[in-house]
C-alpha cells in the first residue's frame, strides 16, 4: 500500500518553535502525513534513484506516544543515517507500529529539527478521520 | 487568553498569578515584566505554560517567569522552577532538548577602531575555523573512549587535550564539569549523534558574534572581567547538539508512564517528571549532567577554534590579540543548589529553561575573582541589537532562585519573521549598520531577524529595576556567524 495522497498539513502559529496541524482519513495516514510534514519542515531533498528499505517495530503506550516514537525514529534516521522515507506501509496496534518503509539518501537538509515533542499532543477522531497538532523543537 | 485581571502587581514590574487561578496549580507564578511587555506576552501561550508548570508535584516557592519569556513546549522559555531535593521531581521537558544550551564570552584588548579593516577577514576566518550549519560535523574526530571522558569531565577533557586553559575552566559555570554525570545512562543513539559533533555550532538561533564594548556602567566589575571600552569581545552561543536532543527525547518518552507510576496528573505530557531519588530520576539526572558536560566541552572547542582564527588574522598585526574568558554559563539545565525558601535554607533542583544562573556576590559556586562583584550574566541580543553583560545580585538569590533572563526573547514566529524580511535584504540592512554577516542559510537568517525579538534593552531594564541583576557593559555587534 503506497500512501501518496496530497498532504493535509497546515503550519500553526508558534512563537519559538514550529507547530503543524495534520489531518488524515486514517490513523496510518495521519502518521505518514506527520512524517511528510516533518520532512517538509526540514527542507529534505533526496536522491530518488537510490532506494533503501527498512522493517521497524516501534513501541508505545498509546497512539500519541506511538506517533512521537515513530517520528523520533524517522528524525534519528534523517539526522544520523541521512535517509528520508517516501513509501510507508504501517500497521498500527494499541502498543506498536510495524513499519515497512522505503527511502532514499538525503541530498539537502535546510533546517535542523531538535525533537518531536508531546506538547499538547492529542490525536482526535473527527468526522473526516483523524487530526493532531505536533510541536517540533527547532 | 490572559489579561491584567488575572495578575496582581506586587511591586513595579513584578506580578503574581495566584495559585487559586486554576484548581490544579500547586503554587503561584511570579512574573518579572513591564506592563508593555506583558501586553506582548498575552499574545502567546507563555503564561498558560507557566501555570501548567505550577502544577508539577514537589515544587517549592513560585514558578518564576523572566521578561524575555515566550511560548515553548510544555515549560515556557524564560521559566524557572525549583523542586525539593532529593524527593522532588525532575522534568526533562522543563529543561529542554538542547541541554546546557548556553553562552560563552571572551574578551580582548584589541581596539575595534584600529582593526576595522580586518573585520571582513576575521568573519571569514571564524566562519572557517568554527564548523556551523545543519548537521555540521565537529572540529575533531574523537574515539568512543574520548566521548565517555567528555561526558564525564566536560571542559576538563578539553584541558587534558590542550584545547583549554585552567583560566578558561575557572571562569565557566561548574568549572565546565557538572559532577555526578552518568555516561552509562546516555543511550548509544545519543552517543552516536554526539561523537561526530564535538566542536560544532549547529544552526537555528545558535551563533558566534564578535562585538565591541560600547558602554561600561560598572567600571570596577568590567575591570575584573577584563572588559575594555572600545575593544573586541566574542560570544559563542550553542549547546549539546544531537547528543543532548537525543537524551531529552529518550527520557521524555521513557517517563510517559511516570504519572501512573507516581500517581500524579499533568495538563501537558511534555512536562512528565519523576522523583529525583527514583531509579529513573537518577538516570535522567546522570544523563542530563553528561549532556551538559558535552555542551561545556563543545563551547570550549569552539573557543579554541575562535582563538586560532584571531591568531591567523591579528598575529603580527596587533600587539595583544589574545582572547580571555569572561564567563560561560548554561541556560537550559537542572542544578542542585541551596536557596533560602520561606525563611529556610533548602536544597533544591532548579530547572532553568531559557534562563541563566545569576548568583549574587559571595555565593558559593562562583569564581573567587567574581566573589565581590557577583557572577557575570551574559545576555545576547538579537544579531543587530545590543548584548549585555550584567552581574547577579543578592536580590536574585531571594526572588528568582539566583536566576536571570537569557536573551531578548522571541516575539514573532519563524514563519512571520520569514514573511517580514528576506535573508538577502536582511544581510544588506545589517551590512549598512557595519555588521559583517556569515550565514549558512538565508531563510534561517530571516527567521532570526532582530525584529522577531523583543527589545533587549527593555528586558535588561526590567531585570535591573527589579534588582535581579546589575548592568556592567553593553556590547554592539560587528560580526555575526549563523549556522
Amino acid at each position: 500500500m503506497n500512501h501518496q495522497s496530497s498532504p493535509k498539513i497546515t503550519e500553526v502559529n508558534h512563537t519559538a518553535d514550529v507547530a503543524l496541524r495534520i489531518t488524515a482519513e486514517s490513523i496510518e495516514q495521519l502518521f505518514i502525513k506527520s512524517a511528510e510534514g516533518m520532512y517538509a519542515l526540514a527542507g529534505v531533498k533526496t536522491d530518488h534513484t537510490i532506494l533503501s528499505a527498512r522493517q521497524l517495530i516501534i513501541s508505545g503506550m498509546d497512539p500519541e506516544s506511538l506517533l512521537v516514537a515513530f517520528l523520533s525514529e524517522m528524525l534519528y534516521l534523517l539526522e544520523e543515517e541521512k535517509i528520508a522515507f517516501h513509501y510507508f506501509n504501517l500497521g498500527i496496534s494499541a502498543d506498536s507500529v510495524t513499519c515497512s518503509i522505503t527511502g532514499s539518501p538525503v541530498t539537502h537538509l535546510r533546517k535542523s529539527i531538535k525533537a518531536v515533542t508531546f506538547h499538547d499532543l492529542k490525536i482526535m477522531k473527527t468526522a473526516e478521520g483523524f487530526e493532531t497538532t505536533l510541536v517540533f523543537d527547532v | 487568553m490572559f489579561t491584567f485581571k488575572d495578575l496582581t502587581e506586587i511591586k513595579p514590574d513584578e506580578w503574581i498569578i495566584s495559585p487559586d487561578f486554576r484548581s490544579d496549580m500547586r503554587l503561584a507564578v511570579h512574573i518579572f515584566a513591564s506592563r508593555k511587555m506583558l501586553e506582548q506576552v498575552f499574545g502567546d501561550r507563555s503564561l498558560e505554560q507557566a501555570v501548567n508548570a505550577a502544577t508539577l508535584p514537589g515544587l517549592v516557592g513560585s514558578v518564576i517567569v523572566m521578561p524575555d519569556v515566550h511560548q515553548g513546549y510544555g515549560f515556557p522559555i524564560g521559566g524557572i522552577a525549583a523542586s525539593i531535593y532529593p524527593t522532588g521531581m525532575i522534568s526533562p521537558g522543563a529543561i529542554g532538548y538542547d541541554i546546557n544550551c548556553g553562552v560563552r564570552l571572551l574578551a580582548s584588548t584589541i581596539e575595534a577602531e584600529k582593526v576595522s579593516a580586518y573585520l571582513g577577514d576575521l568573519a571569514a576566518a571564524v566562519n572557517r575555523y568554527c564548523p556551523s550549519g545543519v548537521g555540521s560535523d565537529g572540529l575533531v574526530r574523537i574515539s568512543s573512549s574520548d566521548l565517555e571522558q567528555v561526558l564525564q569531565l566536560g571542559s576538563r577533557w578539553a584541558l587534558k587535550k590542550g584545547y583549554a586553559s585552567e583560566a578558561d575552566l575557572l571562569r565557566t559555570e561548574e568549572a565546565g564539569c557538572v559532577e555526578g554525570a552518568l555516561p552509562n545512562k546516555v543511550s548509544d543513539r545519543a552517543k552516536k549523534r554526539g561523537i561526530t559533533q564535538l566542536g560544532s555550532l549547529g544552526s537555528g538561533n545558535h551563533f558566534i558574534e564578535i562585538d565591541v564594548v560600547d558602554d561600561i556602567f560598572n567600571q570596577e566589575a568590567a575591570a575584573v572581567m577584563g572588559l575594555n571600552l572600545g575593544c573586541l569581545v566574542i560570544q559563542i552561543h550553542c549547546g549539546s547538539r544531537g547528543l543532548g536532543h537525543q537524551v531529552c527525547t529518550d527520557y521524555v518518552q521513557q517517563y510517559q508512564g511516570a504519572p501512573q507510576r507516581y500517581r500524579y496528573s499533568l495538563p501537558d505530557r511534555e512536562l512528565v517528571c519523576a522523583p529525583m531519588d527514583s531509579p529513573e530520576g537518577q538516570a535522567y539526572l546522570g544523563a542530563m549532567r553528561a549532556a551538559a558536560n558535552f555542551a561545556f566541552a563543545n563551547r570550549q572547542m569552539l573557543a579554541w577554534a575562535a582563538r586560532r582564527a584571531f591568531e591567523e588574522v591579528f598575529a603580527g598585526n596587533v600587539k595583544n590579540w589574545q582572547l580571555y574568558q569572561v564567563y560561560d554559563l548554561a541556560h537550559n539545565i537542572g542544578k542542585i543548589e541551596t536557596h533560602m525558601i520561606n525563611g529556610k535554607e533548602q536544597k533544591v533542583c532548579v530547572h532553568r529553561k531559557g534562563a541563566t544562573r545569576a548568583f549574587g556576590p559571595h555565593t558559593a559556586g562562583i569564581p573567587p575573582e567574581y566573589a565581590v562583584i557577583g557572577q557575570p550574566v551574559i545576555i545576547p541580543g538579537s544579531m543587530g541589537t545590543a548584548s549585555w553583560v550584567l552581574t547577579g545580585t543578592s536580590a536574585s538569590m531571594q526572588k528568582s532562585f539566583g536566576s536571570c533572563c537569557h536573551g531578548a526573547g522571541r516575539l514573532m514566529s519563524r514563519a512571520q519573521a520569514k514573511r517580514s524580511v528576506r535573508g538577502e535584504v536582511l544581510i544588506k540592512e545589517l551590512e549598512k549598520q557595519g555588521i559583517h554577516i556569515k550565514a549558512g542559510s538565508l531563510p534561517g537568517l530571516a527567521e532570526e531577524t532582530p525584529s522577531a525579538y523583543k527589545d533587549v534593552d527593555e528586558v535588561i531594564q526590567v531585570v535591573c529595576e527589579t534588582g535581579l541583576a546589575k548592568k556592567v557593559a553593553r556590547l554592539l555587534p560587528l560580526v555575526v556567524i549563523k549556522g
